[in-house]
């Protein structure tokens, strides 16, 4: 049969795989996000929907120009930039002006993502350093806050969204400000039942608890997020933050008030645990949550900054290769009462 | 069926088993074929060294392999016939480079060598016992193709507590020791007790894994009334097979990575291993053939065939319904661990367990690989408790060092973490080249390290022998300073110097030039027997004055 050998194909084992793909489960976590932009689009209107639509295709249109200009395989169908977008837009303040959301948006794929080499590459997560670059170049507009569950958001596109670029944006409305600003500049705190829900001011998308941590749960029963990174934010948080309530009540948020106010809910589900930039070992994605939960309260009690789950993840993305390689697992045959003797 | 708690092993991976392929029909002998392909080399260790020449007319089960060194086996005709030629023909090898195999063209009459058999095995010493296993030619048959006599000795220093015996079979696809337990569980047991015998092992454990239902019925009908013997069903997952996960999984016992199981008094074998023992044992019969599972997309009728070691796998798969036009892959082995073969030229040994000539659609050929993203599934799959990804990661920077920190050696390469990679990349490929990579280095490493000692010491006696010249040109030129004055009558010393050394250098000539060590106290036989060699050895050299002269002037 001299066809035979000539059809033969050769590979190296194991021939076999189980089929899971990059594009699958990135594709599962767009779904896990998806109620997540519906309630920011019922909550924020216009605006929400439009940040979002921006924010997405900004973030495609930088995908393909910098895999061009890298000569790079074109990885937009893999869907990783499509979660660096919308996650990238859920971080933003309703009303902040689109021109805006653009050069983010840019800014989060170029900076975050192909700076540092492309899919896999980066050492941030590229939608918080698109952020963070806002941030740092337009404080005001990103503590701005819309009030949520206006009337109008459904008729009108606030003006401020459709500020010419580098102008100073014109705000209809009288903002308001997050759960967390009035807690540590008025000392009022929120509700709980309106953190969960998500009828608060704040950025589109870390309004509603309930619906962020429904979107997590499905993401760690389909075994495509580790549960132990968000598990240690969240102990973190609720340990320092419940220690610091008890010794100053009045100046500190309680634990609950911590745990569903601002970005935590958001960072904690989709943010900290974007696998490329987090650790891999079991150990150490408990480590990496317990230090940005940390991180986390330490910036909102003791900070300049009402919120710090941005920069509490970007920092703990900077040392999860160090702590990686501090807590490597012992391989099978070498726990150390075994000693490395033959018998024989 | 056992109620023993079980333990369990970490990692792992479950992936369709395809077994009911290949386990509808029973067990088929293989019916004679004209040629056989022998490679020297089948085990784990050194090759068997040829004690036929071509031309030479072998029976079946006659030895046509000498065990070469410790770790090695016998290797025996697989039927009668004449040996047609001993050379390089083509190995199942992943390189798919050829070896030194024996050729047989058989004669057709299948004719027996003489088979001694041992039934009073109890009252034979184990060393004996052993010494046959190895001239039968018996080497682990899961796979990895271990000389088993060697794992017949329990060593001095410890007691063997428990024998598991390998029923667990956990690569997908292959179904030879389930057919094997299915049909021949009175042979397997009949080779446990012999094994048990060797070792003085207190229990056996029959591990199986729970997707064999029937195996597990047979044995446990044919070890009835054996009381230190009991049948384990595993639940499946891959590589329960391991040697170090299954002793993991059945005692809770974790074997040190650089040890044996033997170093915690645990000894596993394969369960067609203990069939082949029965044979050699009770029979007489040497490893001639063995059970393969024939099966995948690529064969009409898959199944389990008996085939005499040496096989052409060409033959294997006519006989089986193929292969069809729609084989793209013939692999030996599993599909987790076996390796793609070139040709189907290449014959079976003694390790083949499995040959699937499998589809395109069945094993599809691996998409382009795409960059890590650190999911970490591959590190919650590894049964060695390694991070895979970082091994990836290192084995792609080719830093050798830092690949060796996170225990690249104690990659069992057993591809779980390349079958649950979402990018698809060839994780073991990149181990098997990074361990490559470190062997050469330190061969490498080795060898310069030899050629420095070398030069070292050449520098040395350099150096010694220039002092020592330099102190005899010093000896010579003071003792001629010293003779300064008289140098008048220099020619006259010089003459009587000449001389001189003319007389020293003809007693030279005549004294006997050899030393013999032993001289003394000869008896006068051997005082005429050195006198005889003396005498022939001035006849073989006719003219030693030049030749002392030649030698002597270098002095």
């Amino acid at each position: 049969m001299e066809p035979l050998r000539k059809t033969l194909s050769i590979h190296t084992s194991p021939h076999i795989a189980s089929g899971a793909d990059v594009a699958r489960i990135m594709r599962h976590v767009i779904y896990a996000l998806l109620p997540v932009c519906g309630f920011a689009i019922y909550a924020f209107g216009w605006a929400a929907l439009l940040t979002l639509v921006v924010a997405v295709v900004v973030c495609w249109l930088s995908e393909v120009l910098f895999c061009r200009l890298l000569r790079k395989p074109a990885t937009l169908a893999d869907g990783s930039v499509t979660i660096t977008g919308i996650l990238f837009a859920l971080t933003l303040p309703p009303g902040l002006p689109l021109w805006m959301t653009v050069v983010g948006a840019f800014a989060a794929v170029g900076l975050g993502k192909f700076l540092f080499g492309g899919l896999a590459a980066n050492v941030f997560n590229p939608a918080l350093v698109g952020r963070a670059f806002l941030q740092a170049a337009f404080p005001g507009a990103m503590t701005t806050w819309s009030p949520v569950l206006a009337a109008d958001r459904f008729s009108q596109i606030p003006s401020s969204l459709l500020a010419a670029p580098f102008m100073q944006p014109n705000y209809d409305t009288v903002s308001s400000a997050s759960p967390l600003a009035l807690l540590k500049f008025e000392h009022t705190p929120t509700p709980l039942g309106d953190l969960f829900l998500g009828t608060t001011a704040g950025s589109l998308g870390e309004t509603s608890s309930l619906i962020i941590l429904l979107g997590g749960a499905y993401l760690i029963a389909r075994g495509m997020m580790s549960w132990r990174i968000p598990a240690g934010i969240l102990v973190a948080v609720a340990v320092v933050g419940g220690i610091s309530y008890v010794a100053d009540s009045e100046r500190f948020g309680s634990p609950l008030f911590m745990l569903f106010s601002g970005g935590l809910m958001l960072g904690a589900m989709f943010m900290a645990t974007d696998p490329v930039s987090s650790p891999v070992t079991h150990r150490g994605c408990f480590v990496y949550g317990l230090l940005i939960g940390l991180v986390v309260v330490v910036i909102r009690n003791w900070g300049g900054l009402a919120e710090g789950v941005m920069y509490a993840i970007l920092f703990a993305n900077a040392v999860s290769p160090h702590i990686d390689n501090w807590l490597q697992p012992l391989p099978f045959g070498r726990k150390p009462g075994h000693g490395r003797e033959r018998g024989s | 069926m056992s109620t023993r708690p079980l333990f369990s092993f970490f990692g792992g991976v479950h992936p369709p088993m395809h077994k009911d392929v290949s386990t509808g029909q029973p067990i088929d002998v293989m019916p004679l074929a004209e040629r056989y392909i022998l490679p020297l080399h089948q085990n784990i260790g050194q090759p068997a060294k040829p004690v036929v020449s071509v031309g030479e007319r072998v029976l079946k089960g006659q030895r046509i392999g000498h065990a070469e060194g410790y770790v090695s086996v016998a290797l025996h005709a697989p039927t009668s016939g004449t040996i047609a030629d001993i050379g390089a023909y083509p190995v199942p090898h992943p390189s798919g480079l050829s070896d030194n195999c024996i050729v047989m063209t058989a004669d057709g009459a299948d004719e027996w060598t003489e088979c001694v058999a041992l039934p009073d095995y109890e009252n034979i010493n184990p060393s004996h016992l052993r010494n046959i296993v190895r001239e039968a030619g018996i080497v682990g048959l899961g796979g990895a193709g271990f000389p088993s006599f060697i794992k017949l000795n329990p060593g001095t220093h410890k007691k063997i507590d428990t024998l598991i015996m390998n029923g667990i079979e956990c690569e997908p696809y292959i179904t030879c020791d389930d057919m094997l337990m299915r049909e021949r569980a009175a042979e397997i047991v009949a080779g446990i007790r012999i094994i048990r015998h060797a070792l003085q092992a207190n229990r056996v454990l029959i591990a199986i894994e729970d997707n064999k239902p029937q195996a597990i019925k047979s044995i446990e009908e044919a070890i009835r009334g054996e009381s230190a013997m009991e049948v384990v069903a595993c639940p499946t997952r891959y590589p329960q097979g391991s040697e170090k996960q299954l002793v993991e999984a059945l005692t809770g016992k974790e074997i040190p990575s650089e040890a044996l199981p033997l170093h915690v008094g645990i000894v596993v074998h394969n369960v067609g291993t203990a069939a082949a023992v029965y044979r050699a044992i009770m029979l007489g019969e040497p490893l001639t053939s063995r059970i393969i599972t024939v099966t995948g997309g690529g064969v009409a009728q898959p199944r389990n065939v008996e085939a005499r070691i040496g096989t052409v796998i060409e033959d294997i798969l006519a006989h089986c319904g193929g292969p069809t036009a729609e084989t793209r892959k013939l692999i030996m082995g599993g599909p987790m661990m076996g390796f793609a073969l070139h040709s189907d030229r290449a014959p079976v040994v003694k390790t083949t367990n499995c040959l699937l000539a499998a589809t395109a659609e069945e094993i599809p050929d691996r998409g382009p690989a795409l960059p890590c993203i650190r999911c970490g599934a591959c590190s919650d799959a590894c049964p060695a408790r390694l991070l895979p990804q970082q091994l990836f990661w290192y084995a792609q920077a080719k830093d050798l060092d830092k690949i060796q920190e996170y225990n690249l050696f104690d990659c069992i390469e057993c591809g779980c973490c390349a079958y649950v990679c979402p990018s698809n990349i060839p994780l073991v490929h990149y181990y098997r080249f990074a361990k490559t990579e470190i062997w050469a280095r330190e061969r490498e490493k080795e060898k310069a390290e030899l050629a420095r000692q070398r030069f070292d010491f050449r520098q040395t006696r350099l150096e010694r022998e220039k002092a020592e010249r330099a102190a005899r040109h010093k000896k010579k030129r003071d003792e001629l300073h010293s003779e300064e004055p008289s140098a008048a009558p220099a020619t006259e010393t010089k003459k009587a110097a000449i001389l001189a050394a003319m007389e020293r250098a003809k007693k030279k000539k005549d004294a006997p030039r050899i030393t013999p060590a032993n001289t003394e106290a000869l008896t006068p036989q051997q005082q005429q027997m050195i006198e005889e060699v003396e005498q022939r050895r001035r006849q073989s050299r006719p003219n030693p004055e030049q030749q002392s002269a030649a030698s002597n002037g270098d002095k």
